[in-house]
């Protein structure tokens, strides 16, 4: 069985596709960030679907911010974080497409606990509610964020979940549904 | 007496017609979650139609109904508003937990999920399957339509305590639930 026949062309998971369109711009945004890109991993060489660069933390928005207008990576699938447990702790994903080319990239910023980072909401309104699920689910602080507050967990609830030393089985029971802020409801 | 002496009545225990009459006039309220929720509304629907056997207005109001169908996970964020809506429906009120989910937590034995609903209100009749297949439901429907009958339920049963009990201050036995 081929297995690449099974993987949908559509969606930008072709190296053979996109290899090339990959590979210049990598070239091309290397020359352009060269000190602030740690580490890029390329469909092919190493076990990864998708090219994935690492940027530091001080450039990202600027890095973003070019992908999104110059090479038309406009579309924020999702932004999500892992908990990697080394040093530094956390690493903040982008997943990335142009919708024209259909192409996805992938964009990771390695951030130690506390470390805050600015908003991306400027950049991209559908920002907003992600940044809130990556401070519910790992505790990381966006600053410059309009309404940085839970989304998904009990405002009650101590503690961020996704983390990897949150207890799997950590219940916290309320016996009161959950109060309702009265400036929200203005 | 009729004309040609056949008798037109029978004698019978008042529970008895009243619980005949609550079994065959089951309202229920859909609190559904998830999955199982699609197979409640299959249930519903023509192809199986729970009507046939009495349970045929569904109110999403609490008020107006007495079966709550529990059809779904339920999550400890949502265990409160569940128990809210159980405390809102007027005795008699009866609980069907449908499937995995609502009657054990299923699979999902994690931080956000109620293992099970029977930790914050009194199950009558629980239905297994991940989701239960429509038959499923209609079975329990008809075994707590046997309980009613029989006056098994725990609605019926706190109505019998108080019954019995009137010198006794009124518990409503509603301190339900198990230790994990």
């Amino acid at each position: 069985m081929n297995v690449k026949t099974l993987i949908p062309g559509n969606y930008g998971y072709f190296p053979e596709k996109f290899g090339e369109i990959w590979n210049q711009q990598i070239e091309s945004i290397l020359a352009e960030f060269s000190s602030g890109v740690e580490k890029v991993l390329k469909p092919g060489q190493d076990a990864t679907d998708l090219p994935i660069l690492y940027v530091k933390k001080a450039i990202a928005h600027s890095f973003l911010q070019t992908l999104k207008e110059k090479y038309n990576y406009s579309f924020l699938t999702d932004m999500t974080a892992v908990d990697e447990q080394n040093d530094p702790r956390f690493e903040l994903v982008f997943h990335l497409m142009n919708p024209e080319t259909k192409a996805r990239i992938r964009i990771k910023v390695r951030l130690s606990e506390n470390e805050k980072i600015g908003t991306f909401i400027p950049l991209w309104a559908g920002a907003n509610w992600a940044e809130r699920e990556i401070y519910d689910m790992f505790g990381i602080s966006f600053e410059g964020h309009p309404d940085l507050r839970r989304i998904l967990m009990d405002v009650r609830w101590e503690g961020h979940p996704l983390r990897k030393d949150y207890p799997l089985r950590g219940y916290q029971v309320f016996l009161n549904p959950e109060p309702i802020d009265p400036e929200l409801l203005k | 007496m009729s004309k040609d002496g056949a008798s037109d009545f029978f004698t019978t225990k008042l529970d008895h017609v009243v619980s005949w009459a609550r079994k065959n006039s089951l309202f229920p309220l859909p609190f559904g979650t998830s999955c199982c929720g699609i197979e409640l509304m299959s249930t519903l629907a023509s192809g199986y139609d729970m009507a046939r056997f009495g349970a045929e207005v569904v109110r999403f109001s609490p008020r107006q109904s007495d079966l709550l169908i529990c059809a779904g996970i339920v999550n400890l964020k949502m265990a409160p508003i569940l128990r809210n809506i159980y405390d809102q429906m007027a005795d008699p009120k009866w609980v069907i937990s449908m499937g995995a989910c609502a009657s054990s937590g299923g699979i999902f034995n994690v931080y956000s999920v109620t293992q099970g609903i029977d930790t914050v209100l009194p199950v009558d009749v629980y239905v297994p399957g991940c989701p239960p297949s429509p038959e499923g439901l209609l079975n329990a429907l008809f075994r707590l339509q046997e309980m009613i009958a029989r006056g098994e339920t725990h609605s019926q049963n706190r109505e019998k305590n108080l019954r019995n009990d009137s010198k006794r201050p009124a518990s409503l036995g509603l301190e339900v639930g198990h230790e994990r």
